[in-house]
């Protein structure tokens, strides 16, 4: 733990991080691999779409009167028989008890031959005959187009105002577009896996994918919060918008691990009882997708929607333009490390003021903030005159065609 | 900023929100959570559709309208499918005494307003000739001269509205949709039928009416616009029913089974069930008959539909509030009727809910159906109207019985299982990296996780919020978000610690940030939910709602318990000392030296 906490605050104080902003083309690619795998899944296999969607075929076993009523032990017999079948398209049956004297049984969409099969094994189980006992029906879907499209105009609708609400959160548009971005790689790559594994879709996994887009844009949200909070003053803290969003995503690192960790721990257990011990099931589908999701949700904040915001905002002249600065200043300490300690001046501050946070509380008077040598201005370099230093504040008027220090009268100096 | 607030007092007030809500579960009564379909099972209803028109578009139609009746207030997440070719199946969790239900799914809710022309005792009359109008009719107007042709009113006239459906173009257009039987334009008839053309447009024009108020908002100019309207012509034949329908009117009789009978204006025979074009007979549930005009507002025109107990008075009545069209017509019947001993009739299914007089004009397009309501009787009704009418209509008997649970009992527990699993795995996993502050993490956690327990079975109560597998599973991922708020605070204390404030400023400090970080995060989580419910229905809709509370429950554990809790803690020398195991000791933090909060002196320290 020592270890651990020791790269924190390494981590937090920035003298030892990860490059994650600077290495974006492997994230880029690694996560392009990833989401064309997904889509090339999805393209050539395709999603197995569960009978809430697209209809399919009911069985009704009915036992004869004489036979002891029906049972929740027969509804789970029947259906680990028919899932045992081996008939396509029977994998996850719907099984229940109807009354006291029938199961119904919902599959997919079966040819003939299936569904004389999948009468046959249901007959045995129940021990009646495979044509009187067991009753046939086509049902259509309880999920009909009207509800994936009243479904999908509420994501369109949300989406928006996603955008609009970061936007206006963080005053910064670019972040809006980085986080949707890291949001359709969540999901394109949780669809991915539903296409590759082969799961049936069912409502669950509806629901499922609707967590992971909440759980992807919170966590991109708490990250971008740090990272706005970093680069809020950058001429001050003396970094290019890259380094800060670094830094930032540096100083969350042991937050979104923690965080991952924490929101992983119980679906993977949710996943490991629903795959390992129970076999068929909604429970492993529904946990896989939220795994996978929300793994990814962790991922896609760090490795792609920060260095896309830093990418994107690299190209802004402001940017551009400290970036340059900062790589001249940089040269120039490199060239000369002593050329730059400041003589002491009165106004020397004591300590940093980037610290933007209003500390009105009256404990805060008591820490005693660790001194830096921070120079109080900046002496331009390696260019051009060096402009005295301004014993005074100055006028802009410009009535004595330049500018002119002021001095206040002498009764009123000494006074603010 | 108030937060100097003593953090004990909040505490305690936040315990006594917590008794307070389980108080209130306690009156309501249940300490174990409905459970959905999947999990318990419920009731299963098979509706069998009936007549002809049932096409596998008008199956599907209908099986939208009722899954927006049962999921459309609250979210029990019912299933509706269709099966076969002519049975809608609904699947609702819960016990199977819900017989109001029934009447809800089953309802075909097709509320029409319709006039009275003529209304007496249900039984039929065996002097069949038109004028012998039944007893106590209060519409003197059925006078047997009436079907004079006037010259105005050509063939041609009635024969050029046969070729366009124009004249009755607004209802039509509504009624030609799945959602309406197959419809007849009633002037085909009047063409090919010169007793039949007398009906309907001669009464538009025969100004010689006794009650000369019949239609008073038509401008009597256009004589041509005025027949082309089906509500003035509908006014019109009010007055001057033709002889069929009051034959067929004379011919009828209230029984149990014969309800209502829509009769046919070319053939004057009457057929069962309500079409809206024809002229109706029908009865009420005191056993009167009535002969009514063709429909005026058609229950398509509602645009909302309440139950309520209006302002001094004591029973339920049903409120309707029409469209554009439909208060329109409304305010055109409303105004030829007021003042008149005229009747109107509101048809539900055929059946005269009530045959009120036309008190004041009524333009706003409110209108209330009163009658022997209760309660349950005017929810059902106004939640049947609400989502629309069906197009088809389903036989009287339908079978109800009790399904069992869809997925196998095992997966219930074995999801309960896992889930206390990955609980205490994050609890320890907590304790291990967060030592002391692990236990407030601890804490917080089984608080929420009693909270979020408290409002399902509240919300059970008062929403008939079910429980399914995937609902569960979501509560358990919820905690783990709801985790992520303590953890985004307290690596903000250790972040504001590195930077060498002792641990009651950080506390603060860290909090200041830490509160506006998952604002801002829980914004976007409520922003979904909100949406979500707003828009989806069933089971996306079942899911919103969880998230919304479980986010709000983050939002309030992580406000009025968490903060408190650790700023309380932070006066004691274990965590503001360090103490190895408070886990905010300079090992933990990983710096060599922890601020103490000592106060500097001036001096230094000796």
């Amino acid at each position: 733990m020592g270890k651990f906490s020791r790269l924190g605050n390494e981590l937090y104080s920035g003298k030892r991080s990860v490059n994650f902003v600077g290495r974006k083309w492997l994230w880029y690619a690694m996560s392009g691999v990833i989401v064309l795998l997904a889509v090339g899944g999805l393209y050539f296999k395709g999603l197995d779409m569960g009978i809430e969607f697209v209809g399919g075929a009911q069985y009704k076993v009915t036992v004869a009167d004489s036979a002891p009523k029906v049972n929740q032990t027969d509804a789970d017999k029947i259906r680990e028989a028919v899932a045992a079948s081996g008939i396509a398209g029977t994998e996850s049956p719907v099984v229940n008890t109807a009354g006291e004297r029938s199961i119904i049984v919902q599959v997919q969409t079966l040819t003939t031959a299936q569904s004389e099969d999948i009468r046959n094994v249901l007959a045995q189980t129940m021990d009646v005959d495979p044509t009187n006992g067991v009753s046939e029906e086509q049902i259509g879907a309880s999920w009909g187009k009207d509800v994936a499209k009243r479904s999908a105009t509420g994501l369109v609708v949300f989406l928006v105002l996603v955008v609009l609400f970061i936007w206006a959160y963080f005053r910064e548009w670019k972040m809006s577009v980085a986080a949707i971005v890291a949001l359709a790689h969540d999901v394109i790559i949780t669809i991915g896996v539903y296409a590759l594994s082969g799961f049936e879709v069912t409502p669950a996994t509806v629901t499922g994918l609707l967590t992971i887009l909440g759980f992807s844009l919170y966590d991109t949200v708490v990250v971008f919060d740090k990272v706005r909070e970093n680069t809020k003053n950058l001429r001050a803290v003396r970094m290019t918008y890259p380094e800060a969003a670094n830094l930032a995503v540096n100083q969350t690192l042991v937050r979104s691990i923690n965080t991952s960790i924490v929101a992983l721990i119980p679906v993977g257990a949710i996943l490991y009882v629903g795959a390992v011990q129970l076999g068929a099931g909604s429970l492993k589908d529904l946990a896989l997708a939220l795994f996978v999701g929300m793994a990814a949700g962790t991922y896609s904040s760090i490795f792609i929607a920060t260095p896309l915001l830093a990418h994107m905002k690299q190209g802004e002249t402001a940017n551009k333009q400290l970036e340059k600065r900062l790589a001249a200043k940089r040269r120039h300490q490199a060239d000369d490390r002593y050329a730059n300690v400041p003589v002491f001046a009165d106004d020397l501050p004591v300590r940093d003021e980037s610290d933007d946070l209003e500390d009105d509380d009256e404990l805060a008077e008591d820490v005693v903030p660790p001194a830096t040598t921070t120079p109080a201005k900046p002496v331009p370099t390696g260019r051009g005159r060096v402009v005295p230093q301004a014993s005074r504040p100055v006028t802009p008027s410009t009535a004595a065609g330049r500018a002119q220090p002021t001095r206040q009268s002498r009764s009123k100096r000494g006074k603010k | 900023m108030a937060r100097r607030t003593n953090p004990l007092r909040t505490l305690v007030v936040f315990f006594l929100g917590i008794a307070v809500m389980y108080g209130l579960v306690a009156l309501a009564g249940s300490w174990s959570p409905a459970l959905g379909l999947d999990l318990e099972g419920g009731t299963r209803i098979r509706l069998a559709a009936t007549g002809d028109g049932v096409t596998t578009e008008s199956l599907d139609e209908a099986r939208g309208i009722i899954d927006a009746r049962v999921n459309g207030s609250g979210v029990t997440e019912a299933e509706v499918t269709t099966e076969g070719n002519k049975y809608v199946v609904v699947e609702v969790p819960g016990d199977s005494s819900q017989s109001k239900l029934v009447d809800v799914v089953k309802r075909q809710a097709q509320l029409r307003f319709r006039l009275v022309a003529q209304y007496g005792a249900g039984t039929a009359q065996p002097t069949a000739a038109p004028t012998a109008t039944g007893s106590g009719e209060p519409t003197p107007s059925t006078t047997p001269g009436g079907g004079v042709l006037l010259p105005s009113e050509t063939p041609a006239a009635s024969s050029s509205s046969t070729a366009k459906p124009s004249p009755t173009a607004s209802p039509t257009k509504k009624a030609t949709g799945k959602n309406r039987a197959p419809f007849v334009l009633p002037d085909d008839s009047q063409s090919a039928d010169p007793t039949g053309t007398a009906t309907a447009t001669d009464g538009s024009s025969s100004t010689g009416s006794p009650t000369g108020t019949a239609s008073p908002t038509a401008t009597p100019t256009d004589a041509a616009a005025e027949s082309k309207d089906p509500v003035d012509k509908a006014l019109a034949w009010q007055q001057n029913p033709d002889e069929k329908s009051l034959a067929a009117y004379n011919a009828f009789a209230c029984g149990t089974d014969t309800r209502s009978q829509s009769v046919n204006p070319n053939t004057g025979e009457a057929v069962e069930g309500d079409n809206p074009n024809w002229p109706l007979l029908s009865c009420d549930d005191q056993g009167q008959k009535f002969l009514l005009s063709v429909a005026v507002v058609e229950g398509t025109d509602l645009s909302d539909a309440s139950a309520g107990v209006p302002q001094n008075q004591l029973s339920w009545v049903v409120n309707l509030e029409f469209n554009g069209h439909g208060t329109e017509a409304f305010a055109k019947v409303s105004n030829a009727l007021v003042g008149t001993e005229d009747l109107f009739a509101i048809v539900l299914d055929g059946n005269v809910l009530s045959s009120p007089r036309m008190d004041g004009r009524i333009n706003n397009g409110r209108a209330q159906i009163s009658g022997s309501f209760n309660q349950e009787s005017a929810q059902a009704l106004a939640t049947s109207l609400r989502y629309g009418s069906l197009p088809i209509a389903f036989e009287k008997d339908v079978s109800v019985e009790t399904i069992g649970p869809s997925l196998a009992g095992n997966q219930l527990s074995a999801g309960i299982y896992a889930g206390l699993i990955g609980l205490m795995a994050v609890m320890i996993y907590c304790l291990i990296y967060y030592r002391g502050l692990g236990l407030v993490v601890l804490a917080s956690l089984i608080v929420a996780a009693s909270i979020t327990y408290g409002v399902v079975l509240l919300l059970g109560a008062a929403a008939n919020f079910t429980l399914t597998l995937p609902g569960i599973a979501g509560l358990i991922v919820a905690v783990g978000i709801t985790a992520d708020s303590f953890i985004v605070y307290f690596e903000r204390i250790r972040d504001e610690m590195r930077d060498g404030k002792s641990m009651r400023v950080a506390v603060e400090a860290g909090w200041a940030r830490a509160r506006n970080t998952c604002l801002a995060a829980d914004a976007v989580s409520l922003l979904a939910a909100v949406v979500l419910y707003i828009f989806a229905a069933g089971v996306v809709r079942g899911f919103a709602f969880a998230l919304g509370v479980s986010t709000l429950i983050d939002l309030v554990v992580f406000f009025w318990f968490t903060h408190p809790m650790v700023s309380w803690l932070s006066r004691f020398r274990f965590f503001n000392q360090g103490h190895k195991l408070s886990g905010l000791d300079a090992e933990a933090l990983g710096i060599d030296k922890i601020n103490l909060g000592t106060p500097a002196t001036a001096g230094g320290r000796a």
